[in-house]
């Protein structure tokens, strides 16, 4: 039980994507609007044509433009949940999700029917209209009735982007409670990053089209193959530096960046002297206290000047501009209590250490050189 | 009161409607989901007797329904009688006056179906036919009731076309308001004026009857 895609075209949208989702795997796609990841949520149930392409489920072949395979979407065995949910408005819940129990004898099917409403707990809705129902009972109900046809694989388009957040919460649980029993693959679209790393196994990032790098959500946000892959997920900190070598025995990897050298996790792709794109997340900047002066036994004590921040609920959201490196900004995320100890206001002076372990490298990007 | 025009007002009423009903359906719906090349130019072209005076199509459908014509000439041959001043031609100029009645409502009823929710049908496993059925037909259900109301309220009070190709041969073409236009003519006042009434009531009753229909429709759908 494999899902497998494969799609390219030039226009009218762009596309050049290929991901795989495996049984009981849950795959997210994420990008920002316009990305593309409905389009190829669409393409896979059929709902668009594309150029070229291939998709295939459990070896069944859905897609195929080399020999001329296109089924349509009714003889694709998916379950597909919109983002608008798009119920049927003139049917109960219950003859919702019955309309999608074609492949059952007529008289099993409000039995069956009725069990799935039971699954996403929705017993007593049954004969509620979807316009007398609450978002997330809506969103229940489609979940449900995308289930009810057994499908080899499960498409959510933004399922939780319609819901106030105590309802989405809820509905998290419900999603992952409900993955456990299912053996298929299910591929969500979502813009929410968040949201990916909270329910998927691993995830795609998409940009105009292009599936750029596929991984475990930590992974990818942590290591992001390429500039662009870390400006898509949210990296703050997008630096330019030279490798000045490696120390392999040591797992270290050393960096030039301004006039400092700084110590990295050993990352020997990159040769020594190669300019180099680099990251390192604000969470993993560490602020030295100032009424004990760092005696330099840290990692990659960084000396500079603090900017303006910004509190964002319980953290001083603020930067430091390196003495070193007078032109580069160091985003940094501090605890309230952190910043307060410490007397970080615009102006002062501080030293913070650069995680060596967070430190990630990445080929230059054209763009941004 | 002329009973057999009234009678032949309603069957051609009643004709129109069941000859409208799946054309309407059918181009209804191609015109709210299809997109081709020329696609304006036929929703014009349907909604042209809305605009032009019925003299003037009244005068193509005479000149086509002529035994000079291929159309005329084609049924000449089928049913062995003229299209023009018969029946049959009456009912086939009320289906064409009656295109924009029968088909604008019911576009747009399509059109305001969701993708989204035809979609949905697909990815239950319909086939594109139980789409229709299920999903499409119920929606849009609203719309073409409307759409058939007011094709056979307009196909009673039809005149200009209706005289351009019927006449008035009684039992055959003359239908009441022609009716009533001859009793004038023949300044039979209160003849005339019990027609027109009963006219209006009828009329009236239909447009309201499809008013409470639609608005039971729509509330349900709510």
């Amino acid at each position: 039980m494999s899902l497998e895609v494969e799609l390219a075209q030039g226009a009218p949208i762009p596309l050049a994507a290929t991901l795989a989702c495996g049984p009981g795997e849950l795959l997210a796609l994420v990008g920002p609007s316009g990305s593309g990841k409905t389009t190829i949520l669409r393409a896979i149930a059929g709902l668009i044509g594309v150029a070229r392409g291939r998709v295939t489920c459990n070896g069944a072949v859905w897609l195929d433009t080399a020999i001329g395979i296109r089924l349509p979407p009714h003889r694709r065995r998916v379950g597909f949940v919109f983002q608008s949910y798009a119920l049927f408005p003139h049917l109960s819940a219950l003859d919702n999700v019955a309309a999608a129990l074609r492949h059952l004898p007529r008289g099993e099917r409000r039995i069956r029917a009725a069990s799935l409403l039971e699954r996403v707990h929705l017993g007593g809705l049954e004969a509620r209209l979807p316009g007398e129902l609450s978002g997330g009972q809506q969103q229940r109900v489609a979940v449900a009735r995308a289930l009810a046809r057994e499908p080899a694989v499960l498409l959510l388009d933004e399922p939780f982007s319609a819901v106030d957040k105590i309802t989405r919460e809820k509905l998290y649980r419900e999603l992952v409670e409900l993955r456990a029993s299912l053996a298929i693959p299910t591929v969500l679209v979502t813009h929410d990053l968040d949201e990916a790393a909270l329910l998927a196994d691993r995830l795609t990032v998409l940009h105009r089209g292009r599936t750029l790098q596929t991984g475990a959500p930590l992974e990818v946000m942590q290591r992001p193959a390429s500039v662009e892959v870390a400006r898509l997920t949210g990296a703050r900190n997008l630096l330019t530096g030279t490798v000045a070598g490696h120390e392999p025995d040591a797992g270290r990897t050393w960096l030039r960046w301004g006039g400092l050298t700084l110590e990295a996790r050993l990352q020997p792709a990159f040769p020594p002297g190669a300019s180099v794109a680099w990251t390192v997340a604000p969470g993993d900047i560490i602020l030295h206290r100032r009424d004990r002066p760092s005696r330099g036994e840290r990692e990659n004590p960084v000396k500079g000047t603090i900017g303006d921040g910004i509190v964002l609920g319980e953290s001083l959201h603020t930067w430091l501009v390196p003495d070193t490196a007078p032109g580069s900004r160091l985003a940094l995320v501090l605890p309230i209590h952190t910043a307060r100890r410490n007397g970080i206001a615009p102006g002062v002076s501080a030293t913070v250490s650069l995680l060596a372990a967070a430190i990630h490298l990445m080929p230059v990007d054209d763009a941004t050189t | 009161m002329d009973w057999t025009a009234l009678w032949l007002s309603l069957r051609l009423g009643a004709v129109t409607v069941l000859l409208l009903l799946p054309l309407g359906i059918w181009a209804g719906r191609v015109l709210a989901y299809r997109r081709f090349l020329g696609r304006t130019l036929v929703e014009a072209a349907v909604a042209l007797p809305l605009v032009l005076p019925p003299t003037v199509l009244g005068y193509y459908l005479l000149v086509g329904f002529g035994v000079d014509a291929p159309l005329g000439r084609l049924w000449q041959s089928l049913a062995g009688r003229q299209l023009a001043f018969s029946f049959e031609g009456l009912v086939l100029a009320s289906v064409i006056v009656n295109l924009p009645f029968a088909i604008q409502p019911i576009q747009r009823a399509f059109e305001a179906i969701p993708r989204a929710v035809r979609e949905a049908a697909a990815c239950c496993g319909m086939p594109p036919f139980a789409v229709l059925r299920r999903i499409e037909l119920p929606l849009a259900w609203p719309g073409i009731l409307t759409a058939m109301i007011l094709s056979f309220a307009h196909t009673l009070g039809e005149f200009g076309v209706v005289l351009m190709v019927g006449g008035s041969i009684p039992g055959e073409t003359r239908t009441v308001a022609i009716a009533i236009y001859d009793r004038v003519q023949a300044l039979d006042e209160a003849g005339a004026g019990r027609m027109a009434l009963l006219l209006v009531l009828i009329s009236l009753a239909t447009i309201a009857l499809s008013f409470v229909l639609s608005r039971r429709m729509g509330r349900r759908l709510d």
